[in-house]
């Protein structure tokens, strides 16, 4: 039976109930800003009448991108650093969490413990790590943006943590019918771990989708950088569009858009990606994050 | 007969055949790539760490014979106005972000935990964390648009209240504050992830019975909700110190520019700048030095503390 509430408690509710429906709109504000302008006319986005809704609509500042091959080569490096980075990262990931959860001592076992603590704590910096990646031979290469990030410590942690929470019966079961490690790896936990590796897929997704930095390392030639690092380039305010707008065909669409609009579609359609997987964080994220995060 | 004694028989194996046949050999092998992966690209750039001691020219090769000087480097550094403009910003920055960081999320928490129409509640949790997944380039290029003094969003809604237009990011004291609010904004919907999840462990009789010994919403809030989430602060508190020193790299590079460089530098940027931007491969090196060691210092007492007090572990 709950208590009647009192008048300041009644204003309090409506109040939390407006505050959270603005603060969630304020989380979404900037985006939806982002489409509107990209959708706006050239006018409308340089004398800034654009809220959320867009002005004089059009879709020319899209022609402009879809005519611009250097964004769609690097959505391409982009995509292929996924495909690649993304097995690889659960193919490193998965086995060495097992490892390292099996409640067994075997030689090494905390040397290799301490071997992956003291890399996170401690790191050599930038310019030891360029020498590195320079040294190993895969500068100017996908294999630069992929393999340094192959072993994510954190994410071999987190799947670590949700093995150990698994009742040791299964596996004890498992290993008294003869099945080796790799069998009750592939026929035992990774099935009944599925919410807590598909938050991690989604992770390593997102970190190789949204990664830029390395590219502007690893990459001297911009046209073989991926999308991020890319966007980096022409999100400075002097970008100059003309450039990137050879031929005349090009450059007639150029004099319809901004450098606000066209940027502005840039930036919306890279957020496609992570939009489009938005609703499997969503449903994966608190099952699988929360347990593997906090239980030590 | 052969299979009364299999353990002497095993014994009798040659060494190749004992490595095949060791019990333990898949767990050696599922843990070799990431083993392989973080000695590369974690070990070998620590050792890459002496170049920080040398006068380092690429041309006598990458893990050549350099000349060695010594604490030079370190001395010049201690030495320069821009290492401890650079120092304090970072301090501030990061400072400020650490406490919003955590004061922000669990009042939201607490209020989401108020509302009792869950499709909202589940609605406003999914919305709030969607800035976290997007990168810093994205967010950085739609605030460079989103504060322009004459086409920003931003500055349009301050000036419909009569303000005028203020260039957040050229200027000098509003800029670390944009960093710190957007860091905040960006990120509290994952950090509540987190204290929600705290707050579904409080035990409901409490609630029940507080109710019932007349508590209002609000002293249900101060009494029952905050402590029950106490743990989880303190713990979250204590693992942030272990990243003073990360004033967050990409946010910064982002949106740097050179009319706030005196607010705004941080470390890391500085490290940039030097090593990459000016080729001062060593300085650039001793200057990430001197933040790893305080970073691992900070860190490794964060972990001891959480370990000692929380019963937290790393592994």
């Amino acid at each position: 039976m709950p208590l009647r509430k009192t008048t300041g408690e009644k204003i309090f509710t409506v109040f939390n109930y407006v505050f959270l429906g603005i603060l969630a709109f304020i989380s979404l504000l900037p985006i939806l800003n982002i489409l509107a302008v990209s959708f706006s006319s050239k006018t409308a986005a340089s004398t800034g009448q654009v809220g959320i809704w867009p002005v004089e609509f059009t879709t020319k500042a899209y022609e402009f991108v879809m005519g611009n091959k250097i964004f769609f080569k690097t959505f391409f490096v982009s995509v292929k650093r996924v495909m690649l980075g993304v097995p690889i990262n659960l193919a490193v990931i998965i086995p060495a969490a097992y490892a390292l959860s099996v409640n067994k001592k075997f030689k090494f076992r905390s040397a290799i413990t301490w071997f992956f603590i003291v890399s996170i704590l401690f790191s050599g910096g930038l310019i030891p790590l360029l020498m590195t990646i320079q040294w190993v031979g895969i500068i100017d290469t996908i294999w630069a943006l992929v393999l340094p990030l192959a072993a994510p410590v954190y994410y071999i942690i987190i799947i670590m943590n949700f093995f150990k929470a698994l009742p040791s019966e299964l596996a004890e079961a498992a290993s008294m019918d003869g099945a080796t490690h790799w069998q009750i790896l592939a026929r035992v936990y990774i099935p009944i771990s599925k919410p807590a590796i598909a938050t991690i897929l989604l992770l390593c997704f997102i970190m190789h989708w949204n990664s830029w930095f390395d590219g502007l390392l690893y990459i001297n030639n911009p046209s073989d950088y991926p999308l991020q690092s890319y966007l980096q380039t022409i999100i400075a305010p002097s970008t100059d569009l003309a450039q990137m707008s050879k031929n005349p065909e090009q450059y007639k669409l150029f004099e319809l858009v901004s450098e606000r609009t066209v940027k502005s579609a840039q930036i919306f359609l890279a957020t496609i990606p992570i939009m489009a997987i938005y609703p499997f964080i969503q449903k994966n994220f608190t099952k699988g994050l929360v347990v593997g995060a906090v239980k030590g | 007969m052969d299979t009364v004694k299999p353990k002497k028989d095993s014994l009798k194996k040659p060494l190749l055949a004992r490595i095949r046949d060791n019990p333990n050999k898949s767990l050696y092998v599922m843990l070799l790539p990431a083993v392989i992966i973080t000695l590369i690209f974690c070990y070998v750039p620590m050792y890459g760490i002496i170049i920080a001691f040398q006068n380092f020219k690429p041309v006598r090769g990458m893990f050549g014979a350099q000349e060695w000087i010594g604490f030079t480097n370190f001395s010049y550094i201690f030495s320069m106005p821009d290492f401890y403009m650079a120092l304090k910003n970072t301090l501030i920055i990061s400072s400020m972000k650490m406490a919003l960081g955590i004061i922000v999320p669990v009042t939201v928490a607490i209020l989401l935990n108020e509302v009792r129409i869950s499709a909202y509640k589940r609605a406003v949790q999914t919305i709030v964390y969607f800035p976290y997944f997007i990168s810093w380039i994205i967010l950085g290029g739609i605030m460079i648009d989103a504060l322009s003094p004459t086409t920003g969003i931003v500055n349009s809604i301050i000036s419909f209240f009569g303000i005028e237009p203020v260039y957040f990011l050229a200027n000098k004291s509003a800029f670390p504050w944009v960093l710190i609010i957007s860091e905040v904004w960006k990120n509290y919907g994952f950090s509540m992830i987190l204290y929600l999840a705290a707050i579904t462990n409080i035990d409901p009789g409490l609630y029940e019975s507080a109710i019932v010994d007349g508590a209002g919403i609000f002293k249900r809030m101060r009494f029952i909700t905050l402590p029950g989430l106490a743990p989880m602060i303190a713990l979250m508190a204590v693992l942030s110190i272990g990243q003073l020193l990360n004033a967050g790299f990409e946010q910064v590079f982002t949106l740097l520019n050179d009319s706030v460089v005196e607010t705004g530098e941080i470390i890391d940027t500085l490290v940039y700048k030097m090593g990459i931007g000016s080729s001062m491969y060593s300085m650039s090196t001793a200057v990430g030095l001197f933040k790893s060691l305080v970073s691992m210092t900070l860190l490794s007492f964060a972990y001891y503390v959480a370990y000692k007090k929380a019963d937290y572990k790393v592994f």
